[in-house]
């Protein structure tokens, strides 16, 4: 038989091919005689068909045949065998073939040769592909291997070692001794893979990470190596663009990185060579940015001071304006992360995260997008509410549905005004109607529904958005819902924003119809449209027409429509006199989050089931902007503290009000929903039942809370409801101090917004004696007549051992009974 | 690092280190979509992006792309010089290096990668290094006599 081919020729031959066909053909014929060879059992041979096999295996071609030759190989004595052997292994075998444990003992034997560079090749071959059992059995040879002074085998090992765990993790301990010292090591190479297989450890292993902190106390000798990395003077061997060894600064700056989280001595010996490396970092090329962004990454993620912090983000900031995309990509993937926790410093580079919105890179944008929904705010929420706007104008289409959620959320949290809301949210349903997410839908609606003075303006709306494009169905169901509820402010021209349009019945009855023949409503939608056709029968004159459509839907082969259509013409029929109370206008939806009722319910031991939403009159109906009064007093600098008073006064009597509403409101009977009632009414289910005692019962019920508690100082709060005021919640503060030295001059203030009122009477003392020695207590008044969620800002100012504390807090756990 | 690619404009492979097992037929799956979806952004985009749940980090050299998916911890611009470090490395060996060169001689591109990552990771920080490690491996091929290629 003729000698093989050799690879190269095979190469050539298979290149000149014109068409796949013709390469195929040429394959077929060259594994024929592979096959053959390998039937032959030729030694000489098997290299080099394998090594042709490995090409047109990538190429595409099976080579599966190939796997035993392979073996065969490694087996082989020759060092050309054996390299393409485990070249072969490494691409044809795969952990979940048995084939593959038959490896194990050649890699035993080879990790054992005398030639460095056949051990060399066990142990990539090892670290690369090898199975959980095969390191099982093997872990004691790396384990070896690891101690060796031979670095060109150190290294290689300790990657073999990280895979091992991998696998293996509950071997990890038995690597822990050889590890001792791989970092006194000169060799980089051996360096470098000793980070990566400590790092390894750390991650896996809150013990190991513990004892590499505190037993070997590895920082200072990580520090110790970046320090020499950066000093030292030129070394061609490492030299990257000026930079020496950036590889092995990275992996050491990720190593810091988990030494350092949520551990203060490891942060605070890590502060100066973090802070060298920011700022002696060249960054005209790419290597020293790499070192930048792992020196940010790091510095945000440990326990680092501000001024550490404030220059991690100053680099980002920096990156943003870089030309390089990728530079500015990864600023912007950094600025993400820390964005929650440095919210303030991130800020100062919004116009620049805005300005890369426009950019044309994918990635950057989307980065970009959730980056400036994270940072709207009440302050800037008109400005960037424009910009996103504009964004969800343009932007692929994959954005379009993130982006519309987004603008929805920030403009529910920050809108300014009622109609800049609701204009908002139609700009979106017209732009990207048809991408707006089918939950949004239901949260649309409550939205309309609570702006009760925007009715009349956002029906006809609404409605001229019909007239243009019935296509976006969400767009389509809200409108459509809309109409059904305030068709009769459409028609009767109420609109008080803008010019009121004129439209007669029949036009919003053509509308509508028009929505359930069109081929483009889902079902869904004809649902909404026939319903809305239905609710118009008590607010429109034209009843018969409606009486006709929906009877005519009574057939219809949509089982959602027929049975609604049904249940409609029976109510024209045999319920006729329940209709007008069943379609009457709907009541303010509450958030289905409310807590208020169900919780009162249960203090007092009443089994009644939550009453659904629809059939509750509201808790509280204020309308977006006034909760932003809490947000102005916790952003600013405009804290008015409350001046204590020595005088204890009365109650004011707004609160009597609601003793009144109490005494005069019956339990409604029947289906009908209760007809939408004026603000600050109570909760339906109190109705009928006493109002004192019951308020009684429920500050009795009412748990304290913890409201401060840091450097020892822990602040309480004790509630009683003012008798007979039930709007003033009677809050003890009681001020302890667990530490062993006094806290003097001790002053407790306390902020609120603007729509609740606050006294403060005097306090006991202003000593809190250490070590929980005694408290000051101190009580504070606070007059609720809207029954909002209670929040709270407070600062203190105290001496502690000499020196003057002051300390601002959030007091935001209130139990929902102190409020409500 | 999980994988390397390196392919051709016209979506031919040239070659495939996996570092995470998976079947041959996962691996064609993933090296078709993934190469698909590189060779459809334009040339003015940033080396990074997001697919599937990978981050993938990609440079183009000449008529080469090549192409990492790493890990979430890991750092992408790093990631571009450890690519550029291998090209460097496959320029030194072959001399001037174009694709053909890794064509024709695939064998000898994946032992230098061989010696510069193992498991996904570097091994070896120092050119001069592993460049004398593959010399003296292929001197170790030639002695040993017999090299039937």
């Amino acid at each position: 038989m003729p000698a093989p081919i050799r690879l190269r020729e095979l190469i050539r031959t298979i290149r000149t091919a014109r068409t796949q066909a013709e390469e195929r053909e040429m394959i077929q014929k060259e594994c024929a005689a592979i096959r053959s060879s390998f039937r032959e059992e030729d030694n000489t041979y098997r290299c080099r068909n394998v090594a042709k096999l490995l090409y047109m295996h990538m190429l595409g071609y099976p080579a599966h045949f190939g796997q035993l030759e392979c073996l065969k190989l490694i087996a082989s004595q020759k060092f050309t065998d054996k390299r393409i052997g485990y070249l072969g292994a490494m691409l044809l075998l795969d952990e979940r073939q048995d084939v593959h444990l038959l490896m194990t003992n050649c890699i035993k034997n080879d990790l054992n040769h005398s030639t460095q560079y056949v051990q060399g090749l066990a142990l990539c071959t090892l670290g690369c592909m090898g199975s959980s059992e095969m390191c099982r059995d093997l872990a004691g040879e790396v384990e070896k291997l690891l101690k060796t002074s031979n670095s060109y085998l150190r290294k290689k090992a300790a990657l073999c070692a990280v895979h091992v765990i991998r696998k293996v993790p509950e071997l990890m301990e038995m690597f822990l001794p050889a590890t001792k010292n791989l970092l006194s090591e000169k060799n980089h190479g051996v360096l470098h893979t000793s980070v990566v297989l400590l790092t390894e450890m750390c991650e896996r292993s809150p013990d190991m990470l513990l004892h590499f902190r505190k037993v070997w106390i590895l920082v200072p000798q990580l520090v110790r190596i970046l320090k020499n990395l950066i000093m030292s003077g030129y070394s061609p061997e490492h030299d990257v663009s000026g930079i020496s060894d950036p590889f092995l600064q990275v992996r050491i700056l990720r190593l810091l990185r988990i030494l350092g989280r949520s551990d203060d001595d490891s942060s605070e010996a890590m502060n100066d060579i973090l802070a060298q490396v920011a700022t002696n970092t060249e960054t005209s090329k790419n290597v020293g940015n790499a070192i930048l962004y792992e020196t940010v990454l790091t510095i945000m993620d440990i326990k680092s001071e501000s001024g550490l912090r404030v220059l991690a983000i100053n680099i980002l900031g920096r990156f943003l304006l870089n030309n390089d995309k990728n530079i500015r990509y990864v600023a912007l993937t950094s600025l993400l992360k820390t964005v929650q926790t440095d919210h303030n410093a991130v800020q100062r580079h919004r116009s620049t995260i805005v300005d890369c919105l426009k950019d044309l890179d994918v990635s950057i944008k989307r980065r970009a997008m959730e980056l400036s929904f994270a940072l709207v705010n009440g302050n800037n929420i008109r400005g960037m509410m424009k910009e996103l706007l504009y964004f969800l104008d343009s932007c692929d289409p994959e954005f379009k549905a993130d982006c519309a959620s987004g603008v929805f959320l920030a403009a529910e949290k920050y809108a300014p005004s009622k109609r800049w809301h609701i204009d908002t949210i139609m700009r979106v349903l017209t732009t990207a109607g048809s991408y707006v997410r089918d939950d949004s839908v239901p949260n649309l609606i409550q939205l309309i529904t609570n702006s009760v003075e925007m009715h009349a303006y956002t029906v006809q709306r609404l409605y001229k958005a019909l007239l243009d494009d019935i296509s976006q169905q969400p767009l389509v169901q809200v409108s459509s819902w809309c109409i059904g509820e305030y068709g009769d402010l459409l028609v009767s021209g109420q609109c008080e924003e803008e010019e009121p349009i004129q439209v007669t019945e029949d036009e919003v009855l053509d509308v509508l119809e028009g929505l359930l023949v069109s081929n483009l409503s889902t079902p869904v939608t004809r649902g909404y449209s026939l319903t809305a056709i239905m609710k118009l029968s008590t607010r429109f004159s034209s009843v018969n027409r409606i009486k006709k459509v929906v009877s005519i839907y009574g057939s219809s082969i949509d089982v959602e429509l027929q049975q609604r259509a049904v249940e409609y013409n029976a109510l024209f029929k045999k319920y006729d006199h329940m209709r007008p109370a069943l379609l009457e206008r709907m009541p303010i939806m509450e958030k289905t989050a409310s807590n208020g009722p169900t919780e009162i319910v249960q203090t007092n031991g009443e089994t009644e089931p939550s009453v659904p939403d629809t059939k509750h009159p509201p808790l509280v109906t204020q309308p977006a902007n006034q909760a932003n009064d809490l947000l102005d007093l916790l952003g600013g600098n405009d804290v008015v503290p409350v001046i204590q008073t020595t005088l204890p006064t009365k109650p004011a009597s707004a609160g009597g009000e609601l003793l009144d509403l109490l005494g005069d409101l019956s339990l409604s009977s029947g289906p009908a929903p209760a007809p939408s009632v004026p603000i600050s009414q109570p909760p339906f289910l109190l109705d009928g039942l006493s109002s004192q005692p019951l308020f009684n019962d429920i500050s009795a019920a009412i748990p304290p809370m913890t409201a401060y508690s840091k450097n020892g100082l822990k602040i309480e709060f004790t509630f009683e409801r003012a008798n007979p005021n039930p709007n003033i919640a009677v809050i003890t503060i009681h001020a302890t101090n667990t530490t062993e030295a006094d806290m003097t001059e001790f002053v407790f203030q306390a902020a609120v917004p603007k729509t609740f009122q606050l006294q403060l009477l005097s306090p006991s003392s202003n000593i809190v004696p250490a070590l929980n020695q005694g408290s000051v207590t101190q009580v504070i008044r606070v007059l609720n007549p809207q029954k909002q969620q209670l929040r709270m800002r407070v600062k203190l100012t105290y001496t502690h051992k000499g020196s003057p504390i002051q300390d601002l807090a959030e007091v935001n756990n209130f139990p929902p009974q102190s409020w409500q | 690092m999980q994988f390397m690619l390196l392919f051709s404009r016209q979506g031919k492979l040239r070659l495939q280190k996996w570092y995470v097992p998976l079947s041959d037929k996962e691996r064609k799956k993933i090296s078709r979509d993934l190469v698909q979806t590189i060779l459809a952004r334009k040339p003015k985009m940033c080396s990074f992006l997001e697919w599937r749940d990978l981050k993938i980090v990609y440079k183009r050299y000449a008529s080469l792309y090549f192409c990492c998916a790493v890990e979430d911890q890991d750092n992408e611009l790093i990631t571009l010089e450890i690519i550029h470090r291998y090209v460097e490395l496959l320029d030194k060996y072959f001399g001037s290096v174009c694709e053909l060169d890794i064509i024709f001689n695939f064998e000898k591109a994946y032992f230098i990668l061989d010696e510069f990552l193992l498991g996904g990771e570097a091994q070896e920080t120092s050119k001069k290094n592993v460049l004398k490690a593959i010399e003296q491996a292929d001197l170790l091929q030639e002695v040993c006599g017999l090299c039937p290629r």
